[in-house]
């Protein structure tokens, strides 16, 4: 079942008096579970597709539909509202809340969908422990080291069972070690929680743990290849 | 968040120095020189002849005693010359019973050298120091005080100084001088001449409607408040409350200025973060909130802790003073005291918290809306 589906997509900039065609003409279907890496030169329009897709940024043409609601036709309060209940974000500079503890961090996304504290408490602390922090939960990002945030940062955007997972350059600041943990727990979280995870990257590491690479040049999807 | 407590602090404490200042200047006034309200025959007040006296003076002044809370004493008030050896200075002789005047006016508790009437002497008198550094007099100086009789003859008379009085009004103490009414009425050759009734009232609140009885009662004489007599203190007196809101406002205005400043830096630093919580489904009406409640937050944490340190500062030299000896002879010289006793109505603390409140609410909108127009992709990525 696709889960998300992308239709003649199109972003255009102006720089400078100039059109830039940062997405250009990109139909897609993503299905629930996949494991997908959006790959692509810098400047072939990875992090505008995935900011696209997560309704950050609107097309100048073309239609986002996200498990059968068309995104791009939602309000500005709406679509909020939707990132909130259906997608989560990991960011390449981990984006923590640097007053928050690891558990606060992970609780947070529940809290702003006004969870109850126990239940917030329990799902955060079950994330914690399958990222691996589950002695780490009381300490503040500054206090973890790159890939524990990173860490921390997919289990926040687990939290609240979203749909799927977007994840633009998650292991871009990360040694090879915690890209290696990082990739193992996203992957297991892939197979059990059936968690879709779309990753814009360039690392290869990452590409070759993808079950599906899709590359992007200019604005176009050039190939899609599905692994067995 | 120091920025908020100095500005309260300084605001409450300047506001406190002011009406400190504003209220001892008054009460100098009142106490040395006004009183709480003065009867004249309306005559006098016109052209200031010696001849228009208060008829049945004496009368009027047992007729007043019995009134419970008011004090009065007859006073002969004429002008003339105060000569000495070294000079002579213009000024106002004051004809009292200083038995009576004690209850009226405070020259007797400002007395610096010799005595007040003390000395069982003829012809004593109590002048103020500043004049008595002019003409170069001592205790026990002889003094000459010339001034027309009823008859407009010119009268020259010789007075030994008994006392020297120092009042915060440099200028009240060098033109008045205080001699005994009977030492005058001998030299007149008549009864006392009364020429003003001053009275002061225990409580200064019942002036205006203790004036409208007086008046009632002595419907021929001219009874006035110290507010008629004085206008301008009484208006000082009047706008004060609303000149120390306004002097708040100010600051507090500047400190707006500071708090926007403030907010829009912390937005600045934690624009990844508010990118990171509007990416993630933080609505816009809960941004604005945040960072209005936040504002308002750290404004009342700051405010109260000044206000609060600004009243123990307050208290503490409204019992001490504040020594302005330095300046002493400026300031007496426009009746303020060199010694200033920081003074603050309750109810301003509570006002000043309020407009705290307000200026924070205010401050708050401008750097919440600049937060809503943050967009979460640049602000991730820190652009």
């Amino acid at each position: 079942m696709s889960i998300i589906k992308t239709h003649n997509l199109e972003r255009f900039y102006t720089e400078g008096g100039l059109t830039v065609k940062a997405l250009n003409g990109v139909t897609l279907n993503i299905e629930e579970g996949e494991f997908t890496a959006i790959v692509g030169p810098s400047g072939s329009g990875k992090t505008t597709l995935l900011n696209v897709i997560g309704g950050l940024d609107a097309p100048t043409n073309g239609s986002v539909e996200i498990a059968n609601t068309e995104i791009t036709k939602l309000k500005d309060n709406e679509l909020i509202d939707f990132r909130l209940n259906n997608i989560g974000f990991v960011f390449q500079a981990y984006n923590l809340i640097p007053v928050l503890s690891a558990l606060e961090n992970t609780e947070f996304i529940m809290l702003l969908q006004n969870q109850p504290k126990a239940k917030r408490e329990t799902r955060a602390k079950e994330l914690l422990k399958e990222v691996g922090l589950e002695s780490q939960i009381n300490k503040k990002p500054n206090e973890m080291s790159g890939g524990q945030q990173q860490r921390v940062a997919v289990a926040r955007a687990l939290a609240s069972k979203p749909k799927f997972v977007l994840a633009d350059e998650p292991t871009a600041n990360l040694d090879s070690k915690s890209t290696s943990d990082l990739l193992d727990i996203m992957h297991e979280l892939n197979q059990k929680e059936k968690t879709t995870f779309i990753f814009s990257t360039h690392d290869q590491r990452v590409i070759d743990r993808a079950k599906r690479v899709i590359t992007l040049e200019d604005g176009k999807i050039i190939s899609d290849e599905t692994k067995n | 968040m120091i920025a908020i407590f100095l500005g309260v602090w300084s605001g409450v404490f300047i506001d406190a120095l002011s009406l400190g200042m504003n209220n001892q200047r008054t009460e100098n006034f009142l106490s040395t020189s006004i009183g709480h309200i003065q009867i004249h025959n309306p005559k006098y007040l016109k052209d200031g002849k010696i001849s228009f006296t208060i008829p049945n003076a004496e009368k009027l002044l047992q007729r007043t005693k019995k009134i419970e809370g008011l004090h009065i004493s007859n006073r002969t008030k004429i002008s003339g010359m105060v000569s000495t050896a070294n000079g002579a200075s213009a000024g106002n002789i004051v004809g009292i019973n200083p038995d009576d005047e004690k209850h009226v006016s405070t020259i007797y508790q400002n007395i610096k050298e010799g005595t007040y009437f003390e000395e069982e002497k003829k012809n004593g008198i109590v002048i103020g120091k500043k004049l008595a550094d002019k003409l170069k007099v001592k205790i026990n100086s002889k003094i000459i005080l010339t001034f027309q009789d009823q008859d407009n003859e010119i009268i020259a008379s010789a007075f030994r100084v008994q006392g020297l009085y120092k009042t915060a009004n440099s200028r009240f103490d060098e033109m008045n001088v205080f001699v005994q009414q009977q030492d005058l009425a001998r030299i007149f050759n008549t009864e006392p001449l009364i020429h003003e009734s001053g009275i002061w009232l225990d409580n200064k609140e019942n002036v205006d409607q203790t004036t409208e009885i007086l008046q009632s009662i002595f419907p021929d004489l001219e009874v006035r408040s110290w507010k008629v007599i004085a206008p301008d203190l009484s208006y000082t007196d009047e706008i004060m409350m609303q000149i120390l809101y306004i002097v708040m406002a100010i600051i507090l205005a500047a400190l707006a200025f500071g708090i926007i400043n403030t907010m829009l830096m912390a937005i600045l630093e934690r624009r990844r973060e508010l990118g990171m919580l509007m990416a993630v489904g933080l609505n816009k009406s809960k941004l604005f909130s945040m960072v209005v409640i936040e504002t308002i937050f750290l404004s009342l944490i700051s405010g109260p802790i000044g206000l609060i340190v600004a009243y123990f500062t307050v208290e503490y030299f409204k019992i001490n003073g504040l020594d302005f000896s330095s300046a002493a002879a400026g300031l007496e010289d426009v009746g303020y005291s060199s010694i200033v006793y920081l003074d603050m109505e309750p109810s301003f603390y509570f006002g000043t918290l309020g407009l705290v409140i307000f200026t924070a609410i205010l401050s708050s909108i401008y750097p919440a809306y600049k937060a809503l127009q943050l967009n979460p992709i640049e602000s991730i990525r820190g652009i």
